[in-house]
């Protein structure tokens, strides 16, 4: 019985960063990268597994350091980890792949200054069990991962006509170019809020609704 | 590329390349605290001066690294340095200018964070930019962050005036107005290539 509770809980742990908690739809945390490298699916996908490695590393070793680590200087140490990790997964990118290190550029070694990752450490990591942390930062991580992936999506189909680099219509497809230029970013982003606010309005509305509907029967 | 002219630099960094509206570095804050236009040039202001330190920081670091061959250190000691000269201009503020400091508030320690900075530093690196060109370069992006912060604040100022679609309040009618004004931004290329 217990076990399976601590099942559910791990499960919970793991799941509200993919949508409840998402980091970037409802938190609006990491926005530099979330604009900067969703021009296209692959870099977007390949921006997204960076920084769920490092965050899932820095996690790990936060929390296994949390009773280690002074609180004065938390945040330094924190920063410091974060940075080794990083510099880990851009030459690791660079081995891999020379040209997605070149399309990503700085972005990469700027996961560093990525704000979820130093917010989970800092509001779960250092207060939670190795464990726990890990799940976290694979479920934080996978909700950013998911979230660069709808809006490279969006922005690679509309602004490229294209699909992770495979041309999806015909000669005669007009791609709408602002969608993989700057000003596209912002579109696309304000876009999905405007879409997830509507479906939580219309969840609330339907809610309210049936509430509505009980008391009305009730009372008959 | 190394015989750019610094005005040209200058330029691209604060206005072709505008480091918030076309490079997306420094979102956070432009997001944040471009509520107000006092508090937008504020924040400008400390921005510009931290990016100045830093850059010329970088390039020492950047020089130091190279003699010693150990360049793989360079993300580590970069962000140690600026979270270092951001504590020391909070500490220099304090000491010659306690009412700036003041005015401040808890911005001066939120800059460390600010990818705007470290991504100064990194790109002054990759584009082997020298000593001076280093400065116009770090000058050019303290404008353009300030001037991106402050229109921004303006046209937040008039928005809460009128009505907006209720699905659209907050961060989303933020985001198309920084789409709009990115792409007016665009219409500085005009004034030179891209960099």
């Amino acid at each position: 019985m217990s076990e399976e509770r601590i099942q559910s809980e791990k499960m919970a742990i793991f799941l509200k960063g993919l949508w409840k908690e998402n980091p970037v739809f409802v938190m609006l945390l990491g926005m530099c990268p979330t604009l900067a490298v969703t021009n296209s699916v692959t870099n977007a996908l390949v921006m997204g597994v960076a920084t769920m490695a490092v965050l899932t590393l820095s996690n790990i070793l936060v929390s296994s350091l949390r009773k280690l680590i002074p609180a004065q200087v938390r945040i330094a140490t924190y920063i410091l980890i974060i940075a080794t990790f990083v510099t880990v997964a851009d030459y690791a990118i660079k081995a891999a792949s020379l040209e997605v290190h070149k399309a990503l550029g700085a972005f990469i070694a700027l996961i560093v200054v990525n704000c979820i990752i130093l917010g989970r450490a800092e509001a779960f990591a250092s207060k939670n069990s190795v464990g726990k942390a890990a799940l976290d930062g694979l479920g934080m991580g996978l909700g950013f991962t998911f979230a660069l992936f709808l809006l490279g999506a969006v922005r690679e189909v509309l602004g490229n006509g294209s699909f992770l680099g495979m041309p999806l219509f015909g000669e005669r497809f007009q791609p709408v170019t602002l969608m993989i230029l700057p000003g596209g970013a912002f579109f696309v982003l304000g876009a999905y809020l405007l879409l997830f606010n509507w479906l939580k309005k219309r969840k609330a509305e339907k809610e309210e609704e049936k509430i509505v509907f009980f008391t009305g029967e009730e009372s008959i | 590329m190394v015989t750019e002219q610094y005005w040209f630099i200058f330029l691209n960094a604060a206005l072709i390349n505008n480091f918030v509206l076309s490079s997306f570095l420094g979102i956070c804050p432009f997001l944040g605290v471009s509520g107000k236009i006092s508090t937008a040039s504020r924040m400008g202001a400390a921005v510009a001066f931290v990016m100045l330190i830093a850059s010329l920081s970088a390039y020492a670091i950047h020089q130091a690294l190279v003699a010693l061959n150990a360049e793989y250190l360079q993300l580590i000691s970069y962000i140690v340095v600026i979270a270092s000269a951001v504590q020391l201009v909070e500490m220099v503020i304090k000491k010659f200018s306690p009412a700036l400091f003041r005015a401040l508030g808890i911005f001066l320690p939120l800059i460390t964070t600010n990818c705007a900075i470290l991504g100064l530093a990194l790109f002054q690196t990759n584009r082997h930019y020298d000593f001076f060109q280093s400065l116009s370069f770090a000058l050019g992006a303290g404008a353009g962050f300030t001037i991106a912060l402050v229109v921004m604040a303006g046209i937040r100022e008039e928005l809460q005036l009128s009505s907006v679609p209720d699905v659209l309040k907050g961060a989303g009618i933020t985001l198309m107005v920084a789409g709009i004004l990115s792409m007016a931004f665009m219409g500085f290329a005009g004034l030179g290539g891209n960099g």
